[in-house]
């Protein structure tokens, strides 16, 4: 079987696959990220949301070995460098953008992606960028609250060196 | 998931002969058809990528036509066609959600060619021609009924040449759950006639409305198809609507897309 390599979250990692292996399942089962959550399996919920080379994608519908030698955030990368919760993670606590949990992850990545196109987004951009993430708890209202206190946070802040 | 290989080329060449095996099937985006392998509706020995060519890639406009290459995704078709050709980008950043326009691509669009897709109608509408590997096929000789076109096997769209239109805009009153068209129109008025293209209607995929074509020759604006009707005979039928619920739709969204494209 082959073996794979790419970078998650700045650290390179590599694993033995089939050509059927999802990103969601070499993420989780392979590198033991358990934080992208599988919801549908069927690309309508978004809980597996991750961002491969900066696009925001579906992990659970892009197989690994297109994404060999590819960069991977996933929600595990969000965190500051001192495991404290980063600016989209800390405003969804603040904010009560979540209730069980189960796709934070995956709104949170989506939140991400959205902000590093359009860092000020309106009320409207972030209701319809979040089209393909589903919450089952909160309706949705805290999310967008969250999303725009981190836009206004993030943007407040001078943006570090890369 | 039946067990496979999978293979990510850099050339078309590497990859027009890795698709030459018994069995081998094209892979671009993978948004239509890793759902349909989790289905097992689909059983190839090989997915061959098309995600690692760069010549498959990009937007170009040359005079008055926009050539988008067979691999691009509907995410940058959103962004780099928005001054050529700004009905299609927009049609573009309609399509499913982000997640889905970041990877998705037009080739895989138009050689899956769902009764519901919205590629399907743009081309249609634009009187586009669909470039493959071996020959130049017209849109109206490429899509030949549900889930069928005109690619043999092995056959890659390479990619699509659009006359750009003087006025055009597409119409999708969305499916909310699937976030796919339950029906749109894509309306193009060219100096040569006005096409009209409907997806998400008709049980044999998308086709042109010749009656509304027609009428918004003589007299581009909503009104001209005001009287009009159309047959629900053969429209698809389901819990989100009836036939004859889609055949009206297609009368109205027509009408909007016209008066949107007017400004
Ligand atoms: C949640 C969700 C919402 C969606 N919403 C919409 C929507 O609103 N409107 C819409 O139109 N679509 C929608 N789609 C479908 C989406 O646009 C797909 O990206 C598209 O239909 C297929 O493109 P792909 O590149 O992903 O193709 P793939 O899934 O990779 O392939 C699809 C088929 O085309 C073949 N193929 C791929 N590329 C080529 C090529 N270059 N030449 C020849 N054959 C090729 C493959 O062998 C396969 O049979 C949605 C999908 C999802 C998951
Ligand atoms: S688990 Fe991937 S979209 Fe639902
Ligand atoms: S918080 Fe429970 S699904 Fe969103």
């Amino acid at each position: 079987m082959p073996e794979i390599e790419m970078t998650v979250n700045g650290k390179p990692m590599s694993g033995t696959v089939e050509g059927r292996t999802l990103l969601s399942d070499f993420l989780r089962d392979m590198l033991g990220l358990t934080g992208t959550h599988i919801g549908c399996d069927t690309a309508q919920c978004g809980a597996c949301t991750v961002h491969l080379d900066g696009r925001q994608v579906k992990s659970c519908n892009v197989f690994a070995m297109d994404a060999a030698g590819a960069e991977v955030t996933t929600i595990e990368g969000m965190a500051n460098a001192d495991g404290s919760l980063g600016a989209i993670q800390a405003a969804f606590q603040t904010h009560h953008g979540l209730q069980c949990g189960f796709c934070t992850p995956g709104m949170v990545m989506a939140a991400a992606g959205l902000l590093k196109e359009n860092p000020a987004p309106t009320e409207a951009e972030i209701r319809a960028h979040l089209e393909g993430n589903i919450c089952r708890c909160t309706g949705y209202h805290n999310i967008v609250k969250a999303i725009q206190a981190a836009a206004a946070e993030l943007g407040a802040k001078p943006i570090a060196a890369e | 998931m039946y067990a496979f290989d999978f293979v990510k080329p850099s050339t078309l060449d590497e990859a027009l002969s890795a698709l030459a095996e018994d069995e081998a099937q094209a892979i671009s985006g993978g948004q239509t058809l890793i759902p349909t392998l989790k289905q097992r509706l689909a059983m190839p020995s090989k997915l061959v990528s098309l995600t690692g060519i760069a010549e498959l890639k990009g937007v170009k406009t040359e005079g008055n036509t926009l050539t988008i290459a067979g691999a691009t995704t509907h995410a940058v078709v959103a962004k780099e066609a928005a001054e050529a050709y700004p009905a299609l980008a927009s049609l573009a950043g309609r399509i499913g959600d982000p997640s889905v326009r970041a990877l998705g691509t037009i080739g895989g669009s138009l050689a899956n060619n769902d009764p519901s897709a919205c590629y399907p109608a743009a081309a249609l509408a634009s009187g586009a021609t669909i470039v493959t590997n071996t020959r130049e096929i017209p849109a109206d000789d490429y899509f030949q009924g549900l889930f069928t076109t005109a690619l043999d096997e092995g056959e890659i769209v390479t990619g699509v040449k659009f006359p750009i239109p003087e006025k055009a805009h597409y119409q999708k009153f969305i499916q909310p759950a699937s976030r796919f068209p339950l029906t749109a129109v894509f309306v193009a008025k060219y100096s040569s006639g006005v096409r009209v293209a409907v997806t998400g209607a008709s049980e044999d995929g998308v086709f042109r409305w010749s009656e509304g074509e027609e009428a918004l020759g003589a007299n581009f604006s909503p009104d001209a198809v005001s009287g009009l009707s159309v047959d629900p005979d053969g429209m698809m039928a389901d819990m989100h609507g009836t036939a004859e619920y889609r055949a009206h739709l297609v009368k109205v969204l027509t009408a909007r897309a016209v008066a949107a494209a007017n400004g």
